[in-house]
């Protein structure tokens, strides 16, 4: 057994909630200039290029990127073979998150209850998904997401009759829905398959996949392709105010399902597409 | 893109005239934050007929909590957020003589309709682009509801604010304007 104390987890997620929200991945900005290049109108152009100097700045000042420094929706890869040291690990995260948004003067934008709506103070709790693997190693994945485009994803029950036709006609659809909303350029998270629940953890894991790269089935690699274009022919547009660059990528993510399902889920991801990893 | 104009709080009838969807503007002088919290404090007074703890004839809000203000700096990062979650409360603020939101994403009809009667505009800022707008702004105070944090009504003072006029007093609107030019017919 390789013991790890959970005060080193609290200094990782802690350190990543702040390199996250402030430093753009590069698949993100290479995206950006790539799309730039292909934007028809003047105005979506000149929106690109204040994305990519808000980057700049945002990384040069140590700045967040967005002001909307999110919810921080934690993904931890567990070793079976690590035994944990100290307090809880919900614990440990919780501290992490909480000295990394106050120390780091991020925005604290959770409330205690839904409906009683008093912040927190300290955007804790985070949403955190802990998963057993083998090995002696412990993967944090940071990944803080902004209201304004969480408010816009869906998920659907499909019917297993309306197949890949009424998947890509729920995505087109859920894009259309949220028009400028979501703060486009956006990315698609696309979850199919699962239970109701897993469809949306899979549209939002799907999310952590870099962009420019395609799913290893050839058959959902075809989709995404196709659903980029389709997407990105409605004309919404950086900022919705029109244009090509609509979404930037579609990632899709899938799981079995049962014989009567065919549940799909859209996450919504808006440019400002954080996440930030580390191996302990 | 269009021409650069520069405008200047408080805005008069003539000066909201004379702004068309998109007209790209530097916005330069005085402007207020203020969220979805604030904006339902005072709602709750001006229905309950108080005084408003700041006076809105001519104003521009906008609609943006930022992080805070690292040392040394005025202020946090700071772009728009979604503006549709102030379409309840808007037309009263109008109606009071509010002149100007920023913000991003297109508003309601109730919105469109008292931007109309009442004459304002309504620009949008770029979205995500908070580190880039945060450079515009040269003072800030809070002049209302400290206890909401991000959410409290802070006075900004801004230099060549970046915006765009996207819907206008004559019921223009670059949302629907822009993308019927870019949709390709055969989208579905
Ligand atoms: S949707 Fe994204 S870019 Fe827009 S305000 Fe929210 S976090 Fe920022």
């Amino acid at each position: 057994m390789r013991e790890i104390p959970t005060e080193k987890i609290t200094d990782e997620v802690m350190r990543l909630c702040i390199e996250a929200n402030t430093l753009l991945g590069q698949d993100v900005l290479q995206a950006f200039h790539t799309f730039r290049d292909k934007e028809e109108s003047p105005l979506g152009q000149e929106i690109l290029d204040q994305l990519i100097e808000n980057a700049r700045i945002a990384a040069d000042e140590e700045v967040p990127i967005c002001q909307d420094t999110g919810f921080a929706v934690i993904f931890i890869e567990l070793g079976q073979e690590v035994r944990l040291i100290g307090e809880g690990l919900e614990a440990a995260v919780n501290e992490g998150v909480r000295r990394g948004y106050t120390e780091g003067y991020l925005r604290k934008s959770i409330v205690r209850d839904p409906l009683n709506r008093v912040n927190t103070g300290d955007n804790t709790p985070a949403i955190l998904y802990t998963n057993i693997v083998p090995g002696d190693r412990i993967k944090i994945t940071i990944a803080p997401k902004g209201g304004g485009s969480e408010n816009m994803s869906r998920i659907k029950m499909l019917k297993p009759a309306d197949g890949a036709e009424g998947v890509k006609d729920f995505v087109i659809e859920t894009v259309q829905l949220a028009g400028s909303n979501p703060c486009p350029p956006i990315i698609l998270g696309v979850g199919i398959g699962g239970t109701f629940d897993k469809c949306a953890q899979l549209a939002k894991k799907a999310l952590l996949r870099e962009l420019g790269t395609s799913h290893p089935d050839p058959f959902y690699a075809d989709m995404e392709k196709e659903l980029l274009e389709k997407v990105n022919a409605l004309g919404i547009g950086p900022q919705g105010l029109g244009g090509r660059t609509t979404a930037l990528g579609v990632l899709i993510e899938t799981y079995p399902c049962h014989i009567a399902s065919l549940p799909a889920a859209v996450n919504i991801q808006c440019h400002v597409a954080r996440h930030k990893s580390v191996v302990i | 893109m269009a021409e650069m104009k520069t405008i200047t709080p408080p805005l008069r009838h003539e000066d909201v005239a004379d702004l068309k969807v998109g007209d790209a503007v530097h916005i330069t002088g005085v402007i207020y934050t203020a969220r979805d919290a604030a904006h339902k404090r005072l709602v709750e007074l001006i229905d309950a007929g108080e005084k408003l703890p700041l006076d809105f004839e001519g104003q521009i809000i906008y609609y943006a909590g930022p992080t805070p203000a690292k040392p040394g700096k005025v202020i946090g990062s700071v772009g728009p957020t979604t503006s549709g979650r102030m379409d309840p409360y808007a037309p009263k603020l109008l109606e009071q003589g509010l002149k100007g939101m920023i913000g991003k994403g297109i508003r309601g009809s109730n919105v469109v309709e008292a931007m109309k009667k009442w004459k304002a505009v309504y620009f949008a800022a770029t979205g995500g682009a908070a580190a880039l707008i945060a450079k515009s702004v040269v003072s800030v105070e809070i002049v209302a509801y400290e206890d909401l944090g991000a959410e409290a009504i802070r006075k900004l003072e801004v230099k060549n604010f970046p915006a765009i006029v996207v819907q206008d007093t004559y019921g223009g609107n670059l949302y629907e304007e822009g993308v019927r030019q870019y949709r390709k017919t055969d989208a579905e």
